[in-house]
């Protein structure tokens, strides 16, 4: 079959990477953002070593810089908005090639550039080593509320069914003669959009049924063992080091 | 085992919020062991049947009993976990990310504990014979593949009574084949739902058909559809070409 899949996302990464309870990895990734995120701008020597923590991870789980770079883009909204910020704000301003730039300007675009590569980063690594069908059981054993899990759960399953279920129902409209790029069509085309909700409905009715048959209660039951000691100090240490680093970020100012 | 049948209903009635009678009082007995053919035309009340047997719709009235245990809001816990549903749809029933995660939701549910529900996925998956696809995702299956593992998903739980949905759906003859040596190798009580008549022959020693929400027939399987004028009473007939005589119907019958 070739429907698109989840798997297909995942980076080539060590084995070793990617057995690291998925638990672990997220409380990693969350806790580093926040760290970055409450380190003050003003203290850039702290971010220069963000980045050496973030490229040793990369390197010891072998995460290709191919891989990496073009799922960076996600940032680029982001980078147009810092752009802006040192013509746009006031305060003192310095000159530099004939433009006259904001030094608070300056500082915030600085945080929002660095703060926010460091978290998309951190993120991409928790994506590239974590299969996403390990995600539901690393939220349960997280006790993360089981609505939010199961939604999750039913959400990696049936997006593709979805999409391929819309594709299909595209393909029998343009069989029929239907151009869906034209306006006068739009009605054609919201009454799919239509369908394909009380599609989804109903599956959705189906599935609660069949999650009923088997004993479902409200909460997915989490399989596989949970993270042991020495994996959780393993899984942390980037992200108690960059904690380090952030206290000392503040000792200092 | 007492001597109560595995499956009992009794004057079920069902009537849907719309006002829409699907069951219209249904008497049926199934013994332990015997695999019966719940046969009828589209919207006849089939799948409304179905799911009456484990409690995911109740009757508006009359009881459904399984194992001579009433199905009540107090006994729904149990009796789920002796009544396996294979749903038509492979799609409506895997929904876990991986073969094995799906395999482990029921008896996982029932409070099986972790090394007896490791080696209860492992022997569903032997019995459908797709132990060697345990870490693969559902949807990477052939339809073939995601049926055998529907099945297992309600094997683990190791019901008393398999009710099938339409089970032969979507299949290439040899898949069709390969999940008839499956079921007919299990031994428990099952229903199967099905208005593919051939494939009832082969899996059932005795049919019934519901009709408009009330069961029209009821005998040995071979008597029913050798009787062309009950099948064609209730929109059913036999493939183009192929008869059935009373030999063939007791090649798989029996035991």
């Amino acid at each position: 079959m070739s429907t698109p899949t989840i798997e297909n996302g995942a980076a080539a990464v060590t084995a070793a990477a990617r057995r690291l309870p998925t638990e672990v990895k997220i409380v990693g990734a969350v806790v580093f953002t926040f760290v970055v995120v409450a380190t003050p701008r003003e203290a850039m020597w702290a971010f220069a070593l963000y980045f050496s923590i973030v490229a040793a991870v990369c390197v010891a789980a072998r995460i290709r810089l191919s891989w990496l770079l073009p799922r960076m883009s996600i940032e680029l909204p982001f980078l147009v908005l810092a752009v802006l910020l040192p013509f746009a704000e006031s305060g003192t301003r310095v000159e530099w090639l004939g433009l006259s730039l904001s030094v608070p300007g300056l500082y915030a675009a600085w945080g929002i550039v660095v703060k926010g590569t460091l978290g998309v980063l951190a993120s991409l690594i928790l994506a590239a080593t974590t299969p996403v069908q390990d995600l539901p059981g690393g939220l349960t054993r997280l006790h993360v509320p089981p609505l939010i899990t199961t939604v999750v759960l039913l959400m990696l399953r049936y997006a593709t069914l979805l999409a391929a279920e819309a594709k299909s129902m595209d393909i029998a409209r343009r069989s029929r003669g239907d151009d869906p790029r034209m306006l006068h069509r739009i009605g054609a085309t919201a009454r799919g959009v239509g369908s394909l909700f009380v599609r989804a409905y109903e599956r959705g009715e189906r599935v609660h049924w069949a999650m009923l048959s088997r004993g479902f209660t409200g909460a997915v039951p989490a399989t596989g063992s949970a993270a042991t000691r020495t994996a959780w100090a393993f899984g942390l240490m980037p992200a108690a080091l960059a904690g380090a680093v952030c206290a000392a970020a503040w000792g200092g100012l | 085992m007492s001597t109560s049948p595995a499956v009992e209903l009794e004057g079920v009635q069902h009537v849907y919020p719309d006002g829409r009678h699907a069951l219209r009082g249904i008497d049926l007995a199934v013994e332990p062991g015997e695999r019966v053919a719940v046969l009828g035309p589209n919207g006849s009340g089939k799948t409304t049947l179905m799911l009456h047997l484990n409690g995911v719709l109740a009757p508006s009235s009359g009881t459904v009993r399984i194992g001579g245990t009433p199905v009540t809001r107090r006994t729904l816990r149990g009796i789920r976990s002796r009544v396996g549903l294979v749903f038509q749809n492979p799609d409506d029933q895997l929904f876990m990310p991986t073969v094995s995660q799906d395999v482990a939701f029921g008896p996982a549910n029932f409070g099986v504990p972790e090394p007896e529900l490791g080696s209860r996925v492992q022997s569903a998956l032997e019995a459908v014979g797709m132990e060697e696809h345990s870490g693969r995702t559902t949807m990477h299956l052939s339809a073939g593949q995601q049926r055998r593992v529907a099945l297992a998903t309600v094997l683990s739980c190791r019901p008393e009574v398999l009710v099938l949905d339409e089970p032969s759906n979507d299949l290439d003859p040899v898949s069709r084949r390969e999940l008839a040596e499956v079921l007919l190798g299990l031994g428990t009580t099952m229903l199967v739902v099905t208005h593919d008549l051939p494939y009832a022959a082969q899996l059932c020693t005795r049919a019934v058909i519901l009709n408009d929400g009330r069961l029209a027939a009821d005998g040995p399987i071979e008597t029913i559809l050798s009787d062309s004028g009950l099948l064609a009473q209730n929109r059913l007939e036999l493939p183009w070409g192929f008869s059935l005589t009373p030999r063939e119907a007791h090649t798989h019958g029996g035991e």
